[in-house]
């Protein structure tokens, strides 16, 4: 039991560290919804992180409170050996080069091309004469998987899945250690979804990257996560690879992978 | 020397090898960039001693062999990898889309499309208004189905109670102001007391509609383009279409309603507040009775005057609502369009506003309501 535990050992290398995390909405008594209490999380340097858990959970509230976005109501929450809550906006902006984001929905720059999205962190932290900056766009832009032509729409003129790269592009813009994925597959057509799959499983290789992968996604889960956590109960109950996690009997993880679609993903 | 900055020197100094030290990382891609520049073509490349290294490092490299003849030695498989990855990912790109033409025939070309885009938008706004019109007379048709109660008490209450202190307090000093300012000119004439007559014909006939056009317009048309625009943006309007709602009836009719009902209301709350701030100034500054001043008004006032300023208000709330929503359903694409949308709003609406004030004034002279 004890190696699901959400809690790495001493002495491992961590680059996410959560203890104690609460999160709530709405005034205090009992109207307030409580997402997250005294949850535990530790990542792993170097690992692709499944984050699992039935919609609503809070897996989105967990990735916008580990960067930043939602102040926990209490807890400590550490990012690359830096203590996250009650900082300075400049002295954070040293973590936020190292980390890229893909939210959601996207959140593009409305008003600015796919090209120039990817351009935006790189403008922000660097000078670099304007052709590189064009070109790291472009092989950024095409790293993501999206075709040239691609780069100069403006977000509104892409399709729901080409919005998901172009977010990735932006996110991968500045070469970060970190990569925070919100449902990166979600709304890709299969093909698509497993190169983004291989892409990301790459891209760790070969970057040094750890990946904090929000999923529903179960073939992406047992394609390229090392270990799965899985958010239930307000916390994390578990985390493991699929095999540990399957010899436990906590009724959502047994239904989870233990469901036809469980079952499918876990033959392919 | 072949290389420079951070960089280790090398003994059997060769010209045409560019050694990298340490890391090969986007930080330092401006210096790296500028030195692999200097070099001369077909350089060679060595990456042994390169300890970390990212895309930017891999494309700068990657580049150079690509324009410059470059090869690259040493590389450790990782760096391969790199390498053959963004070789995988060049692709040409263009960051913005294309323009077409340069200087003057761009410049023709794009008052041409400013003229066609007026000549459409007016011809879209009569579209808008007529289809406004259908909508109306469908819910007039059907009342009990189609007459959205709650949207349009809501509409009532965001357009007219909410804006009943900040034109209350306008329009009372607007008045103190014209008492003020008739008191000096007219004081020179000894003829102090039509400083009443000014106050309350120009208010009843003109300002107190007008001023609260503006003000309406600025609060509520800019609100409805707004509105519409981010609700058009993402895809509620189409959703609703989807569902069988009909946006014209669910949100242009409400609003238009409530501009249409408040206008007036707002307008005679309007003149009320104005001649209250004229009265209180003629009676401190002039030392006219409340009194007074009251029958005195009663005496100058014309009903039609009061006709005047209430026909107006309907239609000047109605022109206001139709321009701000035609612009929000204009929206399209992306946020900076709600922002251009709203300005186009009111701007657009207080100039109507002020035209057609103008073809009243006309009208309303010559049936002999002077
Ligand atoms: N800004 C907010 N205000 C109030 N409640 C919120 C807010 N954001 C999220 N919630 C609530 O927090 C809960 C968790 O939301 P979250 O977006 O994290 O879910 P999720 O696990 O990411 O779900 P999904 O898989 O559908 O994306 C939900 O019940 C949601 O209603
Ligand atoms: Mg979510």
């Amino acid at each position: 039991m004890s190696d699901t535990s959400p809690i790495l050992p001493e002495g491992a290398k961590v680059v996410i560290c959560i203890r104690g995390l609460r999160n709530a909405f709405g005034e205090e008594g009992e109207q307030q919804q409580v997402i997250h209490d005294k949850l535990d999380l530790d990542v792993k340097r170097g690992e692709i992180l499944g984050v699992v858990g039935g919609s609503g959970t809070g897996k989105s509230v967990l990735m916008r409170s580990i960067i930043g976005l939602q102040t926990p109501e209490d807890g400590e929450i550490e990012v690359l050996g830096e203590n996250m809550i009650g900082r300075e906006e400049d002295e954070a902006k040293n973590i936020r080069r190292r980390w890229g984001i893909l939210f959601q929905n996207g959140a593009l720059f409305s008003t600015l091309t796919v090209a120039e999205n990817v351009e935006v962190p790189l403008r922000e932290y660097f000078h670099l004469s304007p052709t590189l900056m064009d070109e790291i766009a472009g092989y950024k832009i095409a790293m993501a998987g999206l075709p040239a032509d691609a780069a100069p729409k403006f977000p509104s003129e892409l399709s729901g899945g080409m919005v998901k790269r172009a977010g990735l592009a932006r996110a991968l813009a500045l070469d970060p250690e970190l990569l925070f994925l919100d449902e990166p597959t979600a709304g890709l057509d299969p093909i698509a979804a497993q190169n983004f799959d291989e892409l990301i499983l790459s891209l760790r290789d070969k970057l040094d990257l750890t990946v904090f992968l929000i999923t529903h996604d179960l073939d992406t889960l047992y394609a390229i996560c090392d270990r799965v956590a899985v958010l239930a109960d307000k916390k994390v109950v578990a985390v493991g690879t699929i095999e540990q996690l399957l010899a436990l009997d906590h009724p959502w993880i047994q239904e989870y992978f233990n469901g036809p679609r469980g079952r499918a993903a876990a033959a392919a | 020397m072949a290389t420079r900055g951070y960089r280790k020197g090398d003994e059997h100094s060769d010209e045409r090898i560019y050694r990298c030290v340490g890391s090969l990382t986007i930080s330092r891609a401006a210096t790296t960039e500028r030195e692999i520049e200097l070099m001369p073509d077909g350089m060679t490349i060595d990456l042994s001693g390169v300890n970390k290294m990212d895309t930017v490092g891999a494309w700068l490299v990657y580049r150079a062999t690509r324009d410059r003849g470059a090869r690259v030695e040493g590389a450790s498989p990782e760096a391969e990898g790199l390498l053959e990855q963004v070789r995988q990912a060049d692709v040409p790109v263009r960051v913005t889309p294309e323009e077409e033409g340069t200087g003057f025939k761009r410049g023709v070309s794009e008052l041409g499309e400013y003229v066609v885009e007026a000549g459409q938008i007016l011809f879209g706004l009569l579209n808008f208004f007529g289809a406004t019109l259908i909508g109306f007379w469908q819910v007039f048709k059907r009342p009990q189905q189609r007459f959205r109660m709650n949207a349009v008490v809501t509409r009532f209450d965001l357009v007219g109670v909410r804006a009943l202190g900040i034109i209350g307090l306008m329009s009372f000093l607007i008045g103190i102001v014209i008492g003020q300012q008739g008191a000096v000119q007219l004081r020179a004439f000894g003829a102090e007391i039509y400083t009443i007559n000014l106050i309350g014909r120009i208010t009843v006939r003109e300002l107190g509609t007008l001023m609260t056009a503006i003000m309406v317009a600025g609060r509520s048309g800019s609100a409805f383009a707004a509105q519409l625009g981010t609700m058009k943006l993402t895809e509620e309007i189409d959703a609703m279409r989807t569902i069988g709602v009909s946006p014209t009836e669910a949100l242009v009719i409400p609003r238009m309603m409530s501009a249409i009902v408040m206008m007036p209301l707002l307008s005679f709350y309007a003149m009320i507040m104005t001649i209250l701030g004229g009265g209180i100034y003629c009676w401190i500054d002039l030392e006219i009775p409340p009194l007074t001043f009251v029958q005195r008004l009663q005496e100058v006032i014309p009903i039609t005057d009061v006709w005047v300023g209430l026909i107006k208000a309907p239609v000047f709330g109605f022109v206001i609502a139709l321009v701000g929503c035609f612009q929000g359903m204009l929206v399209e694409g992306d946020a900076e369009q709600v922002g251009l949308r709203t300005t186009n709003a009111v701007v657009q609406a207080i100039f109507l506003v002020i035209v057609i004030d103008a073809v009243f004034a006309v009208f309303f002279s010559s049936i002999g309501w002077i």
